[in-house]
């Protein structure tokens, strides 16, 4: 069995799935505004929590809101399901090929055969669609895939019920009601404000002073932690920035196209002057990138240029404060 | 990003013939997407983890090899796992786990317990019985 799914490339993997699930329920609404009404431009820096031996850092809120918030704002109506048993998994599923409902699933990357092996790691946030199943494979429309694929049985139970953080536990969604006519305007408001919020809240480890709180501590880790593990470090903040999933720059051009868009929908001219800053900042995210692995390149043993780093990381977070300020005038 | 910026360098993603999407502005700062091969600066950090992960397995190997730990340590190392979340695929408390990393204890346990690391690493208890070293 196979559903009528149309498979679209996209950048990150959960605007993409609901993008995509929306898209087939007959609501055409891009990436870029999927992610800006979730408010999924986020930054946190979970110093308890170690991905790979390093201190966690995200630049997207927790998994499945930019698809809650979406929903909420837009009055959609989305199903949620996870399963305690394998065999009901696989059976709501098939359930729900059979009514020709392609499903979202949430799953883990590690066992996703057709990743490059770099790419494997026991990460479980990711997220893809089943549109329909054969004798032995099921067909997958993985987002950040030129081109559908296919899982073999054994494979997606496997996925579905990787283990670890944020374990999937077998989790699938799909979309049950979609309004005809839906407030746009209301929504991408509502959206804009919540990351606002988020970017300037009042906690140290939150958005712009999250953002300013890894700044100072990049200075500390090579004392502290030694240059080797610094180097470890940074390494995976500039994973986390730029890997497959955030467009580029952690998130930040896609907010910026997300502007864009919003601009000509709210006709907000300032939108559109924000956008083109959103865009600089993003640069500047990439200019950090790019400082960062020349340090654990040339494994440069100076303390100076993690000063360098660190100041550079800052000149960012005092730039989206200013950023963020305005945004929050310009739709007030 | 302008769109004749998008970097279009080798990497982990082009040796498998993969592209991603990014989102970049066209000559007249609008925005679109265009596909990208890779990025250099990702590459380096990208291998910078896995080099990471390697030692630790070479370190994993040589520790076994002394019988200073089980072969469980060794294969957590090599399917990238950490205690939380091997812990996790077993079903077993994290202290638990680390004891098994204990040759003298790994020594006595049972075939069902084996059996639940063995399924975690996709090997067969045999392979997690009689290490080898490579």
């Amino acid at each position: 069995m196979e559903t009528n799914f149309a498979h679209h490339q996209s950048a990150h993997c959960e605007n993409g799935v609901a993008s995509n699930l929306l898209k087939h329920n007959g609501l055409n609404i891009s990436e870029p505004m999927v992610f800006g009404i979730g408010s999924g431009l986020f930054f946190v820096y979970l110093p308890f929590l170690k991905v790979n031996y390093a201190p966690a850092i995200s630049y997207r809120p927790m998994p499945g809101s930019i698809f809650n918030k979406l929903a909420k704002r837009l009055g959609l109506k989305i199903k949620r399901q996870k399963f305690s048993s394998e065999a009901n998994a696989i059976k709501a599923l098939d359930e729900n090929l059979k009514n020709n409902i392609p499903s979202g699933l949430q799953v883990g990357v590690y066992n996703l055969t057709y990743f490059p092996d770099e790419y494997r790691f026991h990460f479980n946030a990711h997220n893809l669609v089943v549109y329909g199943k054969t004798e032995t494979d099921y067909l997958i429309s993985d987002p950040v895939m030129e081109n559908v694929t296919t899982l073999t049985h054994a494979e997606l139970n496997k996925v579905r019920f990787a283990k670890g953080a944020f374990a999937p536990r077998g989790q699938m969604y799909y979309p049950i009601q979609v309004p005809a006519n839906v407030d746009l305007k209301g929504a991408i408001i509502k959206g804009i404000k919540n990351t606002c919020r988020d970017m300037l809240a009042p906690m140290p480890i939150i958005g712009v002073r999250g953002i300013r709180y890894v700044a100072k501590l990049i200075k500390k880790w090579p004392v502290k932690e030694g240059t080797k593990k610094a180097n470890h470090y940074l390494a995976q903040i500039v994973r986390m920035q730029e890997e497959i999933g955030t467009g580029g720059g952690g998130f930040r051009f896609i907010y910026a196209a997300f502007l864009q868009e919003a601009a000509v929908i709210l006709e907000n001219d300032e939108l559109q002057k924000l956008s083109l800053e959103m865009t600089t900042i993003g640069d500047l995210w990439r200019d950090f990138a790019v400082e960062a692995s020349r340090v654990y390149k040339n494994r440069s043993t100076k303390v100076d240029v993690y000063n360098t780093l660190s100041d550079d990381l800052l000149v960012i977070a005092d730039r989206e404060e200013v950023f963020f300020k305005k945004l929050k005038k310009a739709i007030s | 990003m302008k769109k004749d910026e998008v970097p279009q360098d080798k990497g982990n993603l082009s040796n498998k013939n993969m592209k991603e999407l990014v989102y970049a502005t066209d000559e007249k700062g609008n925005y679109t997407t265009a596909l990208s091969t890779g990025w250099e600066p990702k590459t380096i950090a990208l291998s910078n983890s896995i080099e990471e992960i390697s030692e630790r397995i070479a370190i994993a190997k040589a520790q076994v090899e002394n019988n200073e730990v089980s072969p469980i340590c060794y294969y957590m190392e090599f399917c990238r796992m950490d205690i939380g979340v091997l812990s996790s695929y077993v079903g077993m408390w994290q202290w638990r786990v680390k004891r098994h990393f204990k040759p003298r204890v790994f020594a006595r346990l049972s075939d069902s317990i084996l059996e639940k690391y063995a399924e975690s690493f996709n090997i067969t208890i045999e392979e997690l019985k009689n290490f080898k070293t490579n």
